[in-house]
C-alpha cells in the first residue's frame, strides 16, 4: 500500500481557505510535541503563547505594532511572489528605508515644519525601493538569481546602519552609546489612542485595500498574475517579462522601507544597532500564509505577530527561550508550503505491493 | 538489396515480452487503451503512430517509469510488474532515449561507470568497453570527454552502455533523428547484429523508409489503441502512413467553393533570424505572400523552424528589418505582438496550454490574454471589464461547442480538443482578417478535429488570410490551397494544391 498524489482537474476552492488551517493545526500539534520534550505542560505553555496576550488590552495593541510591519511588508512581497519574483531581502529593504527616513531627524532635526514627516514617508519608501533595485537590475541586466543577492544585501544594511549608529549618526549626547539621537515630536508618526500604537498600522490597511484592489481589479494585477504562472503566455499576451520584475520588486522595496521608516519613526523613535526582530523574514510567512492575497495577509500578519508577543510572554511566565517564537515561525512555513500541495493535489491511497516485490526479484 | 539486411529468421523465435491489455488514463485523456503487443526474441519491431498515439506512454510503461492503470506484462511467459527502471535492467530491458542522458564534464568510461553496478574498476571497464565496442561496430574511445563528442558518438555511448547489462530488449526512441544519414547507416548494421544474436529490439521511429528497411514486424497505434500490425516489407512508406493517420475518409468542404485570392495580408520578404541557442532553428530568407481568402499551409517534419516563424510572425520575436513582416500592408518586422494583433491578425500557437492559454486561469481571464489591446472596451481606465469578459466567454464556448464540466472553469480542466476548440474560438471570435495558426488540431479528437478545420475554412472564405502550419499532411490536404514546405529554416515557395 502507498500512498499517491493525484491531480485535481482545477484548483480546489475549499482546500484555499483549508489548507492555512490545517497547516497551523500541524504546527500546534508539533509545537506540543516540543514543549513536551523540552519539559513543559503543552497546554499550559500554549496557551502562555496564544491565548495570554489576548487576555489584556495592552498585549492586543502591542501586537497590533508588531503586526502593523508584517502586513505592511508582506503585501508587498506578495505581489512580488505572485510575479514569479523571490525578493527575500525585505529586512534589508525594512533597513534602508529606516535609514532614508531618519536622514531629516537625524541630519536636519531643525528641519521640523509639517512638511517633514510626509519627506520622511517619501524618503522612507524611495530607501527600500532603491535597495530592492540592485536585484532587480541584476536579475534583468545579468539573470543573476534574486533569492541570493536580495539576501546578500540583508546584511549589508544591517552593517550600514550599524555602522552609521556607532559612527556618523551616534547621538552626540548620548554618553557614547550607539545610538542616534531621539527623533524630535515633530519627526514621530502621530499615535492612536494612548499608548504605543502609531498610524503605521493605517499604512498597512490601506496598503492591503489598495494592492487587493490593483491585484484582482486591474490590467496590472492581471499582467502580474500571468506573467508569474505562465511567463510563455505572458509574451503571448504581450506583457514585459523585465517590467514585471521592475515592478515586483519596486512595490515590495517600497512597502518595507515604508515599513521601516514608521518602525523607526513610530515605535523606536530613534535609530539603534537594532530595529526589527527579523520583520521582513517573517513576513515573507506571512506573505504565504496568507495565500499571497492582501485580505488574507491581514490575518496572517495578526497570528504571526501574536506569536512574537507570545514568545515574550512565555519567557515571563515560563521562562521559555525566545529561540523557540523562530522554530514555531519555522514550523508554520513549513507546514504552509507542504498543505499548498492539497490544493491542486489529493492523497489517494493505492494497494498493489505483491507485484512490485515480484518483479524485484526476478 | 533490402531482403538481404532484413537477415535472421524471426518467424520461429520465441515471445520474449507480452504485453495484455495495458491501460493507462491521464485525467481526461485515456493515452493506452487495452494494449497488446508481443515482440519476439531476435526480432526489430517497429512501433508506429502519430504524436500523441501512446507509443511513449507504452514505452514507459515497458521499461517501468510509468505503472499500467491495468493490464499485464510477461516475460519470457511468466507474469511480471516492473516497477520502475531497475526492476526493467535487471530484467533485461535496456533504454536507448531520445535525449541524452551523459554529463558533458565526464569522460566516456566515467559515464558509464554511473550507470552500471558499483565495483567494477575504470581500467578494466574500459577495456570491457573497447572490446563491446568493437564487436558491435561502435568504435568509442572510453577515455574521450563527452563534451568534445558529436551527437552520434554520445548516442554509441547510450548504446553501449545498455550494451553492457546484456540486455535481452532494447528500447530505442526515434534513435536516427539526430544522425546523419551515414550514422544511421552504421547503426542499422549494429541493430541487425544484435537481433542475429537474438536480441530483441523495439524501434520507435518517424522515419518509414527506414522501418521498412530493418524491421521485421510493425505495431501500430492511434489514439492510444493498437490498430494493426504488419510485416513492413511489404508495405510501402505510403500505406504505412495511411494505417498511422487511419482509413476515415474526410468530408473536405474545402474544394466546394475555390479560393479567390485577393490582396496581400501577410507578406514576408527575406526573413533571417539567426538560431537561438543549441536547440534553436536558423530561419534562413523566407519569403511568403499570402492573399485574402486563400489558406497557405506549411509542412514539415517537427523542429525545422516551425516555433521560430510563428513567433517571427507572431511578434514574439522582432527582427531588425521592418519590412522582413508585413501585415495588411503595415511593415512590423520591429512591432510587438499587440500592435500586430490591432492591424487585424490573430495567432494560435502550437502549445494551447502555457502559451495559448493560463492553465491555472478560468475561460474568461484567458480571453483578456490576447484580446485586451484589441477589444478596448475590455479594459477601462486600466481597470478589467470582468463582466464582459464573461459575457464573451458564454459567446464563444456556446458557439465553438466547447463542452465544460461547469460554467467558466480553468483552462486545465479542459480536455485538448475543448481547449483548442477555444483557444480556435477566441480568435476566430474577433474575425481576424490574417489568422497564423500552428499545429491547429495536434492531439485533437476527431470531432473536435473537423470543427476547427471546417471554421478555419469558413474564415478564409470569408475574405481573410490564413496560414496554417502542421505537421499532418491529411489536415494539411484537407484545408489548404496552396502549400509550401519547410525544412532546416528555409521556406519553399508555395505551389497551388490541385484537388
Amino acid at each position: 500500500m502507498r500512498i499517491e498524489l493525484e491531480k485535481r482537474a482545477e484548483h480546489s476552492q475549499l482546500m484555499t481557505v483549508v489548507s492555512p488551517l490545517i497547516a497551523i493545526g500541524l504546527t500546534l500539534v508539533c509545537g506540543s510535541i516540543l514543549f513536551i520534550s523540552m519539559g513543559y505542560n503543552p497546554v499550559e505553555a500554549l496557551y502562555a503563547y496564544f491565548i495570554e496576550p489576548l487576555t489584556t488590552s495592552w498585549s492586543i495593541e502591542e501586537l497590533l505594532v508588531k503586526a502593523g510591519p508584517l502586513v505592511l511588508i508582506a503585501v508587498g512581497l506578495s505581489v512580488c511572489f505572485l510575479s514569479n519574483s523571490w525578493n527575500i531581502g525585505a529586512e534589508g529593504q525594512f533597513t534602508m528605508g529606516a535609514l532614508a527616513g531618519s536622514i531629516i531627524p537625524v541630519l536636519f532635526y531643525d528641519f521640523t515644519s509639517p512638511l517633514a514627516l510626509p519627506l520622511m514617508v517619501l524618503m522612507g519608501i524611495l530607501g527600500g525601493m532603491a535597495w530592492a533595485s540592485i536585484p532587480a537590475f541584476l536579475k534583468v541586466r545579468f539573470g543573476t538569481n534574486e533569492i541570493l543577492t536580495s539576501l546578500m544585501l540583508v546584511y549589508i544594511a544591517q552593517y550600514i546602519l550599524d555602522f552609521l549608529v556607532r559612527g556618523p549618526w551616534r547621538d552626540p549626547e548620548g554618553f557614547n552609546f550607539p545610538e542616534s539621537r531621539i527623533f524630535d515630536a515633530a519627526h514621530v508618526l502621530p499615535k492612536i489612542g494612548e499608548g504605543r500604537l502609531h498610524i503605521g498600522m493605517i499604512f498597512a490597511v490601506v496598503a492591503v485595500l489598495v494592492v487587493w484592489w490593483m491585484l484582482s481589479r486591474t490590467l496590472k494585477g492581471f499582467e502580474i498574475k500571468v506573467m508569474g504562472e505562465t511567463p510563455r503566455a505572458g509574451r503571448f499576451a504581450g506583457f514585459s517579462g523585465n517590467g514585471v520584475v521592475w515592478f515586483g520588486f519596486l512595490v515590495s522595496g517600497g512597502l518595507a522601507g515604508l515599513a521601516g521608516m514608521a518602525e523607526v519613526s513610530g515605535s523606536i523613535e530613534q535609530l539603534t544597532p537594532v530595529i526589527s526582530p527579523g520583520y521582513g523574514f517573517t513576513a515573507i510567512i506571512v506573505a504565504f500564509l496568507g495565500r499571497l492575497n492582501p485580505i488574507g495577509i491581514l490575518f496572517a500578519g495578526l497570528l504571526l505577530g501574536l506569536s512574537y508577543i507570545g514568545g515574550e510572554s512565555a519567557q515571563v511566565s515560563l521562562g521559555l527561550t525566545d529561540k523557540v517564537t523562530r522554530v514555531f515561525q519555522g514550523m508554520l512555513l513549513f507546514f504552509v508550503l507542504a498543505c499548498d500541495t492539497l490544493i491542486l493535489y489529493k492523497f489517494k491511497i493505492v494497494s498493489n505491493a505483491k507485484g512490485v516485490k515480484e518483479a524485484a526479484n526476478v | 538489396m533490402e531482403n538481404e539486411q532484413r537477415s535472421g529468421p524471426v518467424t520461429g523465435g520465441e515471445d520474449l515480452i507480452e504485453a495484455k491489455g495495458i491501460t493507462k488514463r491521464f485525467g481526461d485523456i485515456l493515452a493506452n487503451d487495452n494494449v497488446d503487443l508481443v515482440i519476439k526474441q531476435g526480432e526489430i519491431h517497429a512501433l508506429l503512430g502519430e504524436n500523441g498515439a501512446g507509443k511513449s506512454t507504452l514505452v514507459k510503461i515497458l521499461y517501468g517509469a510509468l505503472e499500467p492503470g491495468a493490464g499485464e506484462i510477461l516475460w519470457k511467459g511468466k507474469r511480471v510488474s516492473i516497477s520502475n527502471p531497475a526492476a526493467a535492467r535487471k530484467l533485461g530491458v535496456g533504454m536507448v532515449f531520445q535525449h541524452f542522458s551523459l554529463f558533458e564534464a565526464l569522460s566516456v568510461v566515467e559515464n558509464i561507470a554511473l550507470a552500471l553496478p558499483k565495483g567494477e574498476k575504470i581500467e578494466a571497464l574500459s577495456k570491457r568497453i573497447t572490446e563491446v565496442s568493437q564487436k558491435y561496430g561502435l568504435p568509442l574511445d572510453p577515455a574521450a570527454l563527452v563534451a568534445d563528442l558529436p551527437v552520434g558518438i554520445r548516442q554509441r555511448i547510450e548504446i553501449v552502455r545498455c550494451l553492457l547489462q546484456n540486455p535481452s530488449l532494447i528500447i530505442m526512441d526515434e534513435p536516427t533523428s539526430v544522425l546523419t544519414p551515414q550514422e544511421a547507416d552504421q547503426l542499422f548494421i549494429t541493430l541487425q547484429r544484435l537481433a542475429s544474436e537474438g536480441c530483441a529490439i523495439l524501434y520507435i521511429s518517424h522515419r518509414l523508409e527506414e522501418v521498412k528497411k530493418i524491421c521485421h514486424n510493425a505495431t501500430i497505434m492511434r489514439h492510444g489503441r493498437v490498430v494493426g500490425g504488419c510485416d513492413p516489407a511489404v508495405e510501402t512508406p505510403a500505406s504505412l502512413a495511411r494505417m498511422m493517420v487511419g482509413g476515415d475518409v474526410h468530408d473536405i468542404t474545402a474544394g466546394a467553393t475555390e479560393a479567390q485570392p485577393g490582396d496581400v495580408m501577410l507578406k514576408l520578404r527575406n526573413l533571417s533570424i539567426p538560431s537561438d541557442g543549441a536547440f534553436g532553428i536558423e530561419l534562413k530568407n523566407v519569403n511568403m505572400d499570402l492573399r485574402g481568402g486563400e489558406i497557405v499551409a506549411i509542412a514539415g517534419i517537427a523542429a525545422n523552424g516551425q516555433s521560430e516563424l510563428f513567433d517571427a510572425i507572431s511578434g514574439e520575436t522582432q527582427v531588425k528589418d521592418a519590412y522582413a513582416v508585413e501585415i495588411c500592408g503595415v511593415p512590423v518586422g520591429k512591432r510587438k505582438i499587440n500592435d500586430r494583433r490591432l492591424l487585424g491578425s490573430a495567432f494560435v500557437p502550437e502549445e494551447r496550454l502555457g502559451h495559448g492559454a493560463v492553465p491555472g486561469f478560468v475561460l474568461s481571464d484567458n480571453i483578456l490574454l490576447t484580446r485586451y489591446k484589441s477589444d478596448p472596451e475590455l479594459i477601462k481606465h486600466g481597470m478589467l471589464n470582468q463582466k464582459l469578459a464573461g459575457e464573451m466567454e458564454k459567446r464563444i464556448t456556446v458557439s465553438y461547442d466547447v463542452r465544460m464540466s461547469h460554467d467558466n472553469p480553468e483552462a486545465r480542466s479542459l480536455s485538448g480538443g475543448n481547449l483548442q476548440k477555444f483557444v480556435v474560438g477566441r480568435e476566430l471570435d474577433r474575425v481576424p482578417k490574417v489568422l497564423v495558426i500552428n499545429q491547429p488540431t495536434w492531439g485533437v479528437d476527431a470531432g473536435a478535429a473537423a470543427l476547427i478545420r471546417q471554421a478555419i475554412i469558413d474564415l478564409a472564405r470569408g475574405g481573410s488570410a490564413v496560414l496554417v502550419i502542421s505537421q499532418d499532411l491529411d489536415e494539411i490536404y484537407e484545408v489548404a490551397d496552396r502549400i509550401a514546405v519547410i525544412s532546416r529554416g528555409e521556406l519553399s515557395p508555395a505551389e497551388l494544391l490541385l484537388r
